[in-house]
């Protein structure tokens, strides 16, 4: 319950700092993607089914204030997050390494399905929004999550101890 | 349950949800309502903290780019009085004429009401902003925006206490438009391609007489379905004439300032509205 309700919260700031806090910090007009961090970070961390279910309540909180129909987002994100989860398996949260590349490409991933759309309208030029818009994009969400990251790692941590110290006492 | 079927139903939760509002807007409103009043508040609460914060630091840079700007300014306003007065003169004989020939206003004064910008866009891709007012305050769904004299975009999604606003120069927006002198019409779309540059894109323009002229204004035709005749949009940046010889295209310059944007006004006549009357 406590996880569920600490989530919910982590989940909450998040998008109302990405929708704040760095529209104004953006650089180059290009702002951080911390839903991806988020989803894919808690995929990674705790298994495909925390993952799945936390991309896709991201992705619905862009859909309802910014998607044109409800759904699309939500998918995207909800297939990143289950993917990460794949990952559980060779996770060690000493190794900042596997974190940083999964980001990585959970986010280009993300970015390229959103030029899709764009696609659809007949944007063709696909390599002028890949150097414009997905790479930067890239760059600064993996600059962010050098610092979001070790944060979620330290609450899910103490979640984890704190589930475990429970559950050692019922039995 | 294994996440993979949790996996498929909510895939197909989410397809579904994508046919239907994908035309319709059934499920808007309970989860823009649920939605406004758990995320609303605090986006308040935090573009005004920002919003002071920045004007803090803004007023310290600025001031010594003011006392330029204020000779400068100066200068400007003494050239504005000399051509204020000739207009007023204009304006009366206008007026004079006007009542001469019994047209009635042409230009109605529209309802509006004052809005603050609390969020933008939370991906890189469109342009969108949320502002702090919603049905509640009796917006609807296709208000027209306009900020500092012209067009920002119109309201395409409505909360309670909160309402997005597309603007003009997003990627997935087009508007009818028309050039002021010759009332030609044309299609202005947003462009992601041209959004750093502060431009958008024009097409369609008919213009057989080549009269229409760079820095030509450009407002709202009255044909468009969604938005209200006669707002300014832009002044015209390039015109190009396309392959097929028909038609020109090219660059608008839009009258708003989209990078510094903090208030705007809503139209709360709509173009239906106006038309039953």
């Amino acid at each position: 319950m406590l996880r569920k309700i600490i989530v919910t919260i982590f989940i909450l700031v998040c998008f109302i700092l990405q929708c704040s806090v760095f529209g104004a910090l953006s650089l180059a007009g290009i702002i951080p993607n911390l839903m991806i961090i988020i989803t894919s970070s808690f995929g990674f961390m705790r298994g495909e089914k925390e993952g799945l279910v936390i991309g896709f309540f991201c992705g619905l909180l862009s859909d309802v204030f910014f998607g044109d129909m409800l759904g699309l987002y939500a998918m995207i994100m909800m297939y990143i997050g289950y993917l990460n989860g794949k990952f559980s398996r060779i996770f060690y949260p000493q190794d900042i390494k596997l974190p940083l590349a999964l980001i990585t490409v959970s986010d280009l991933t993300y970015g390229i399905f959103c030029y899709l759309m764009f696609l659809l309208r007949g944007r063709l030029d696909f390599p002028y929004h890949f150097v414009k818009i997905i790479l930067p994009e890239t760059l600064y969400t993996i600059i962010v999550t050098l610092f979001l990251y070790p944060l979620i790692l330290k609450v899910n941590d103490r979640l984890e101890a704190r589930e475990k110290r429970r559950t050692q006492k019922f039995v | 349950m294994p996440s993979k079927y949790l996996l498929l139903i909510l895939t197909f939760i989410c397809t579904l949800l994508m046919f239907i509002t994908f035309g319709t807007n059934v499920f808007n409103k309970p989860l823009n309502t649920v939605l406004g009043y758990v995320v609303v508040p605090f986006e308040k609460g935090i573009s005004k903290a920002g919003g002071w914060i920045s004007d803090r630091s803004e007023e310290l840079v600025q001031i010594r780019s003011l006392l330029d700007e204020n000779a400068a300014l100066k200068e400007q306003v003494a050239m504005l009085t000399e051509e204020n007065t000739i207009l007023q003169q204009n304006k009366y004989e206008l007026n004079k004429l006007r009542q001469l020939f019994e047209l009635d206003e042409q230009y109605e004064e529209y309802n509006k009401i004052g809005a603050r910008i609390i969020s933008r866009d939370s991906g890189n891709w469109y342009s969108s902003f949320i502002i702090d007012k919603g049905s509640d305050d009796g917006l609807r769904e296709d208000m027209n925006v306009i900020a500092g004299g012209g067009l920002v975009g119109r309201i395409t999604s409505v909360g309670p206490n909160w309402s997005r606003i597309t603007s003009i120069i997003s990627d997935n927006s087009n508007v009818s438009g028309m050039t002021l002198a010759t009332e030609d019409n044309l299609i202005v779309s947003g462009n992601l391609h041209l959004m750093a540059d502060g431009i958008i894109t024009f097409s369609q323009l008919v213009d057989s007489q080549d009269a229409v002229r760079e820095g030509d204004k450009i407002v709202t035709s009255n044909i468009s379905d969604k938005y209200l005749p006669n707002i300014l949009i832009g002044y015209i940046h390039t015109i190009n004439r396309d392959n097929n010889n028909l038609t020109k295209s090219g660059y608008v310059t839009p009258a708003v300032d989209f990078e510094h944007l903090s208030e705007v006004l809503v139209i709360t006549d709509m173009k239906q509205q106006i038309e039953e009357d």
